[in-house]
């Protein structure tokens, strides 16, 4: 396979990775960010606690995290027909790989929520601030760092998910990789795939991560250097380790504990 | 910012008024069955215009005190008035806040012991955030902000972020943010306990200064005894949920075995021989301000000896308790004692010879 052939395919395939993973990361935070905040105000001790809606909204986030992706997918191919006209292609994988994300990010959500300091609520409480004041004005920016590293992750993970998307015809890089790559032994397109899956993936990532450092440093807190920058930096010797480690350090336990 | 004047002035701004009530205050946790009693029938009257201390150990009850005067805790039973306005009357059921409560809570300033800032907001935006929530508009805010950053002494500080402050710094705009809605009322939920020694003295010196200047009426908790001498015109003490003592200091200074005069004012020493005569006076008043102790040595031709003391200027009266010996068994000490009783002063022969120091035999003299 030549180079002038593979160019159209790589192109193509790229841009419905995109495609898909823009639109459903857009999806994702807008069902994911009010269910994780849900999550938390509802829980025991929470400014709307309520055990049936905390119970209820934790057994969906359950449920859409206990299902293999590539079966929500297919079980959810006449909602997609229903919700988008038609159950292939790109915009139908949307919809799976939205609802398979939301569940993930809520909890995400949740978790940096729960992250903010009891204290910074009484005080705004004791303001007079109700619920709104104390989700926009303390919960939501407080937590910020921690929640971009959370859509970081769901993000990465929405690039992994989308290369099932060709199950349901979805295309994108991931297919790509799997109908030349594997059923036609296009090796050179599978490597080349397979290099632009690791250059967005990272891309993403260190995007992230720039962000939560340049949040981080906004509240005067040392950040630890991100990204490519920890290769090349000296092992320091441990300058205070829980002191001066802010919020991004709290993202991969946040992965764990979800 | 004028310069704080002498402590003598204290208790110019105090009147009769009260302006933070409870009655019959009681709160009860219940968790897996089990029943806590935090607070067991409290009854607080807080005077418009006084700094008053509750003390306490921890678990006595004091925090849980505190925050049911803005009701962040709600009662189990009783009611809470605060500048005439019945706070529990607008609690409403659940723990959600209604709008009234919000609004008179916006009224109620309160000061943590963590600071509780925003460390994603500058200084001025944490002291402009109790502005929002009342829906004052942006240049107004700003105006305030600024004001209220120059009255704690942190004009320079507005775009600084609260992780570059420090402890004092971040209490200054605890203080500040406080203040920001106008209120009658400053709750100070152990504000010093996080500071050293020297930060302490001077956010209690600003707290004292808001007061003589604003009128401003501070309820304060705190384990510190050092708190109370330094800056309280009221005090209470908490044990296991109820208050067992309270009023002015010298009230308590007056009260003969009060447990809390003692502790503001520890007094030991042990006699430095047999036949002496150990009494502890107690100064509250004007007395405190006459020489009594050389004038009794001279009237009556006794030597004298200072066994302990603790004296202090608490509301700019000079109170406090000493220890002192008299040459002599208590018998042929009756009319020097009789002297000091005159002079307004409160005396108690100290049992120190064969108990342990410390153990009054009230009114010894009768």
């Amino acid at each position: 396979m030549t180079w002038a052939e593979m160019q159209p395919l790589l192109r193509d395939a790229s841009l419905d990775t995109l495609f898909m993973v823009w639109w459903s990361t857009l999806y994702t935070i807008l069902g994911g960010l009010p269910l994780g905040i849900l999550l938390v105000l509802t829980d025991r001790g929470g400014l709307l606690q309520n055990t049936v809606v905390n119970k209820a909204v934790g057994v969906v986030v359950n449920l859409g995290r206990s299902l293999p992706f590539i079966v929500l997918m297919v079980w959810l191919i006449p909602f997609s027909r229903f919700v988008v006209g038609t159950s292939i292609g790109p915009s139908a994988a949307v919809v799976a790989l939205a609802i398979g994300a939301i569940p993930f990010f809520a909890r995400l959500v949740e978790t940096a929520l729960r992250e903010v300091d009891h204290g910074l609520v009484e005080a705004v409480q004791s303001m007079g601030g109700g619920t709104w004041t104390v989700i926009f004005k303390v919960l939501l920016p407080q937590a910020l760092p921690s929640v971009i590293a959370g859509l970081t992750t769901t993000v990465i993970a929405l690039i992994g998910y989308s290369a099932m998307a060709g199950a349901v015809g979805g295309g994108g890089l991931g297919n790509l990789a799997i109908v030349y790559g594997y059923q036609r032994s296009e090796t050179g397109l599978m490597n080349i795939t397979i290099v632009l899956l690791i250059v967005i993936v990272t891309a993403v990532q260190l995007a992230g991560d720039l962000a939560v450092r340049t949040l981080a440093r906004r509240g005067g807190r040392q950040a630890a250097p991100v990204g490519l920058r920890r290769l090349w930096t000296p092992a320091r010797p441990a300058p205070k380790p829980a002191a001066t480690v802010p919020a991004q350090a709290e993202a991969p336990e946040a992965v764990k504990s979800s | 910012m004028p310069v704080p004047g002498p402590l003598t002035a204290a208790h110019s701004t105090v009147t009769e008024t009260p302006v933070i009530t409870t009655t019959g205050l009681t709160k009860v946790y219940r968790s897996r069955g089990r029943e806590v009693t935090a607070l067991d029938g409290v009854d607080l009257h807080v005077r418009e215009g006084e700094v008053y201390g509750v003390v306490g150990q921890s678990g006595a009850g004091k925090s849980t005190l505190i925050r049911c005067v803005n009701l962040l805790e709600r009662p189990s039973s009783g009611t809470v008035t605060v500048a005439g306005q019945d706070l529990t009357a607008l609690a409403g059921r659940g723990n959600r806040a209604g709008a009234e409560l919000r609004k008179a809570r916006s009224r109620i300033g309160m000061v943590f012991q963590h600071f509780n800032l925003l460390s994603s907001r500058t200084v001025q935006s944490n002291i402009e955030l109790p502005l929002e929530i009342l829906g004052v508009s942006g240049k107004e805010r700003e105006r305030k902000a600024l004001e209220l950053l120059d009255l704690v002494g942190l004009a320079d500080k507005a775009k600084a972020y609260p992780g570059q402050l420090s402890g004092g710094q971040k209490q200054r705009v605890g203080i500040a943010r406080a203040l920001a809605g106008d209120p009658k009322v400053l709750l100070s939920d152990e504000s010093t306990s996080a500071l050293d020694p020297e930060t302490t003295r001077s956010i209690l010196q600003l707290l004292r200064d808001l007061n003589q200047q604003l009128g401003l009426t501070v309820l304060l908790i705190t384990h510190e005894m050092e708190v109370v001498k330094t800056i309280c015109d009221s005090a209470a003490l908490m044990k296991g949920g109820r208050v067992v003592e309270s009023g002015t200091v010298s009230e308590l200074l007056a009260t003969p075995g009060s447990e809390l005069a003692a502790e503001l004012f520890p007094v030991g020493g042990e006699p430095s021989g047999p036949d002496r005569t150990v009494v502890d006076v107690t100064f509250h008043g004007d007395a405190a301000t006459q020489p009594v102790i050389s004038q009794l040595s001279r009237t009556y031709n006794i030597d004298i000896s200072i066994l302990g003391a603790a004296m202090d200027t608490v509301c700019g009266k000079q109170v406090g308790r000493m220890r002192i010996e008299l040459p002599g068994r208590f018998e042929e000490n009756v009319v020097p004692i009789g002297f000091l009783r005159e002079q307004g002063l409160q005396v108690d022969v100290a049992d120190v010879n064969p108990a342990p120091a410390g153990a009054l035999l009230k009114d010894g003299a009768k």
